[in-house]
């Protein structure tokens, strides 16, 4: 069965061009004018880009199910545009052997976008010994991380790195010193001042940030680093990576959208970890969008059921959803070209994610047909009853935004047709 | 006004305003049944998650004196302890058909939720380091009864205003009807980006003594020594302490006052708390007036119903 996307500008890192594109048997067959097949995906005044990844996905299977499945948040991911995500190792049990990796492997399996997971970087995502890296790898893992902890010992992420080279995988740091951080539940600042809420300083990201650096141009090994919240982190990895050291780095859609301000109404569902900034962090993430200091935009999408927001706001957990609104976040907040834009979300987070070759790829006959195809101008509202996450802690309640994806094809099969899922 | 979750929601208009009842109030508490019929029917619930003595004590007498009924609620008693969550009893409590929800907690911005779960009037009894209106209002009132108004005055506020919500409360009432308040602490006691703050900063209480109308000193906790933040206690009070020798610098009329509870010896000497200066006593006894004058604003909403010389 073929199915042919009509009427669409496709957008991939080759340039843009008006075009149809026909996809059979999980690959890309032609790519022109006047195409027919089974099916017909109307996309007249939309993009048709490469699938996005999301490098930065709680899917909280296994452990708390009871927030988010495999399932589920692969639903999300996939009305999100996303052909993949990366899941992140904080589960209950951790992601730190290769049973639970093949677990989630089994069940990404069953999902209706390509699932991949992370390992994490130590036993328990404890800081104090290396995690089997090498039997995850084994199995295909290729993004190793400790996420919702900082590997604190010096030490032990230089050994970390250098090990991880060996094996030809990429270490990403939850840049965060404990020891500053501790017991912070907002970003240090006028808000925090204000509310009597105790703060986290950007130095305690900046410090983390700093170190690796230092670790990643000794050891030779590159370094991801994750959700970066402020201007001095950006700036930070701009200058390394100008002086030629292997950094990456992703910003979190809500860092580019929201600031701190935003606590003010004590509500949890704006409790993030690293924490919502001041406007001024906020443009400093625009700004390393848009000159290329900030390789991805990832979603950080972190569910919670309402028992555990429904908190006192130092006593709720932090996270918020992100995978069904980061495109258009991303289309409405930031001043990008829709290529850049595209980017951002697809073929540069996958190379982060050793993920070339079969997502982020342009679109062209032989390739595979991981692919979404997003109206750029139609606007709509955040309504939280209407997500596919099984949780609803979105931050963007009511916010009424532009771009939405029609249309998302997995491994040739369309999953989402206008907006409708496909199981 | 529904509810009274921080002192912005009265601003200077307001504290007059509650100033005003409670001048009658005042009145009324020394009369030999010191008790109106104002909130006769009405039902206020007490929700403190925290220990208190003088603010719990301080609002059931206020609401006793104005008929009102009184539901009480201990922690250690309920089933906070089998683990309910405060949106729940908030919930349990609110399907009993309170008037008021009187609310303590330890994390900041409960009582702000708490208003979102209700439909009654929250009043905000302390919540973590955020804020503590009524003690606020109380100060404004003890200021006012024995300066004649807090308006020009010069109040220095000494101690651990970083985790203090008296400090928050205080420093908004105080400015907000003219005062100029100047807060004294070593740097690891105050807050973050406290030049945000509407008042004088200075790490020298020495250097501002003998030119302030009122001292007011904050409660330190002995475990500000384990986060680093104080050498020690014996430090604190040679630095910041409210000695005899510091106490004689002051202008004769000089207030001393405290929010309690006080670490003798500690924030102020004893001999400095027994001189005719300090107002401690005075603090919690305008407490009842105060809250009787808040619960008033708050629940009797006919304003004919309002008593003589109440302002309206």
């Amino acid at each position: 069965m073929s199915t042919v996307i009509k009427g669409g500008l496709v957008i991939d890192q080759t340039g843009e061009r008006n075009a149809d594109v026909a996809v059979e048997d999980g690959l890309v067959v032609a790519v022109g004018p006047d195409l027919s097949g089974d099916e017909v995906l109307d996309a007249s005044g939309c993009v048709v880009a490469p699938g996005f990844v999301d490098i930065h996905a709680h899917l909280r299977q296994p452990g708390a199910e009871e927030a988010e499945t495999i399932e589920t948040g692969s639903w999300a991911a996939v009305r999100g545009g996303y052909s993949a995500v990366v899941a992140m190792p904080n589960t209950n049990p951790p992601i730190d052997c290769a049973a639970v990796v093949q677990e989630v492997l089994a069940l990404g399996r069953l999902a209706p976008c390509d699932v991949y997971t992370s390992g994490a970087i130590t036993v328990g995502r404890k800081g104090e010994q290396l995690a089997p890296m090498a039997e995850m790898a084994a199995l295909g893992v290729r993004l190793f991380t400790d996420d919702g902890n900082g590997v604190q010992e010096a030490g032990l992420m230089r050994r970390a790195m250098e090990y991880a080279a060996g094996l030809g995988v990429v270490l990403a740091q939850h840049c965060e010193v404990d020891s500053l951080a501790a017991g912070g539940h907002m970003h240090e600042g006028e808000w925090s001042s204000r509310l009597g809420i105790a703060g986290v300083p950007a130095e305690a990201e900046e410090l983390m940030v700093m170190r690796d650096i230092a670790l990643s141009r000794f050891t030779g090994a590159p370094i991801h680093f994750q959700h970066l919240s402020t201007r001095g982190s950006i700036a930070m990895v701009r200058a390394a990576r100008e002086a030629g050291v292997e950094v990456t780095a992703e910003a979190a859609t809500h860092h580019f959208t929201l600031t701190d301000e935003a606590c003010a109404s004590y509500d949890p569902v704006f409790k993030v970890n690293p924490p919502l900034r001041p406007a001024d962090d906020r443009d400093a993430v625009r700004e390393g969008l848009s000159d290329g200091a900030v390789d991805a935009i990832a979603t950080d999408h972190a569910p919670h059921s309402p028992d555990t927001k429904e908190m006192p706001f130092d006593q709720a957990p932090p996270g918020m959803l992100g995978l069904e609104t980061a495109l258009a976040l991303a289309l409405t907040e930031l001043n990008l070209p829709l290529a850049e834009v595209v980017g951002l979300l697809s073929w540069q987070p996958a190379a982060i994610a050793g993920l070339k070759g079969v997502h982020g790829v342009p679109i062209a006959p032989g390739g595979p047909a991981n692919l979404c195809v997003f109206d750029p101008n139609e606007t709509w509202t955040v309504d939280p009853d209407a997500l596919a996450s099984r949780s609803r802690n979105t931050p963007y309640a009511g916010r009424q935004v532009r771009g939405r994806v029609r249309h998302t094809i997995v491994g040739g099969l369309p999953v989402l047709v206008d907006q409708e899922m496909r199981p | 006004m529904k509810h009274l979750l921080s002192i912005n929601d009265l601003g200077a208009e307001g504290i007059d305003e509650v100033c005003r009842l409670a001048d009658h109030f005042t009145e009324v508490s020394q009369r030999p049944i010191p008790k109106v019929p104002a909130l006769r029917g009405k039902t206020v619930a007490m929700l403190f998650y925290e220990d208190s003595t003088r603010t719990r004590l301080s609002f059931e007498v206020a609401a006793r004196r104005l008929s009102a009924d009184v539901m009480g609620f201990s922690v250690s008693a309920s089933s906070v302890n089998k683990g309910e969550s405060v949106r729940d009893t908030v919930a349990t409590v609110s399907a009993m058909g309170p008037d008021a929800i009187v609310v303590r907690h330890r994390s900041a911005g409960v009582p702000q939720q708490t208003a979102a779960w209700t439909h009654a009037s929250v009043i905000n009894a302390g919540d973590g380091w955020h804020e503590h209106p009524t003690q606020a209002l109380l100060d404004c009132y003890t200021i006012r009864d024995r300066l004649g108004s807090v308006a020009g005055r010069r109040i220095v506020i000494v101690g651990d205003v970083k985790h203090s919500r008296v400090a928050r409360s205080c420093v908004m009432a105080f400015t907000a009807l003219g005062a100029k308040v100047t807060l004294v602490a070593p740097p690891t006691l105050l807050p973050p980006e406290v030049g945000s703050w509407p008042v004088d900063i200075s790490f020298s209480l020495d250097a501002v003594l003998s030119d302030c109308d009122v001292v007011y000193g904050l409660r330190v906790q002995k475990e500000r020594q384990s986060e680093a933040l104080l050498p020690s206690l014996r430090e604190y009070t040679a630095q910041w302490g409210l000695t005899v020798a510091r106490a004689a610098r002051l202008h004769p009329d000089a207030l001393v006052m405290h929010p309690g509870p006080v670490n003798r010896g500690v924030e102020i000497a004893p001999e400095v708390l027994d001189q005719p200066n300090a107002t401690l006593n005075e603090q919690v006894r305008h407490g009842v007036a105060v809250r009787m004058a808040v619960l008033y604003l708050l629940l009797a909403a006919d304003p004919d119903l309002r008593p003589e010389g109440g302002g309206t």
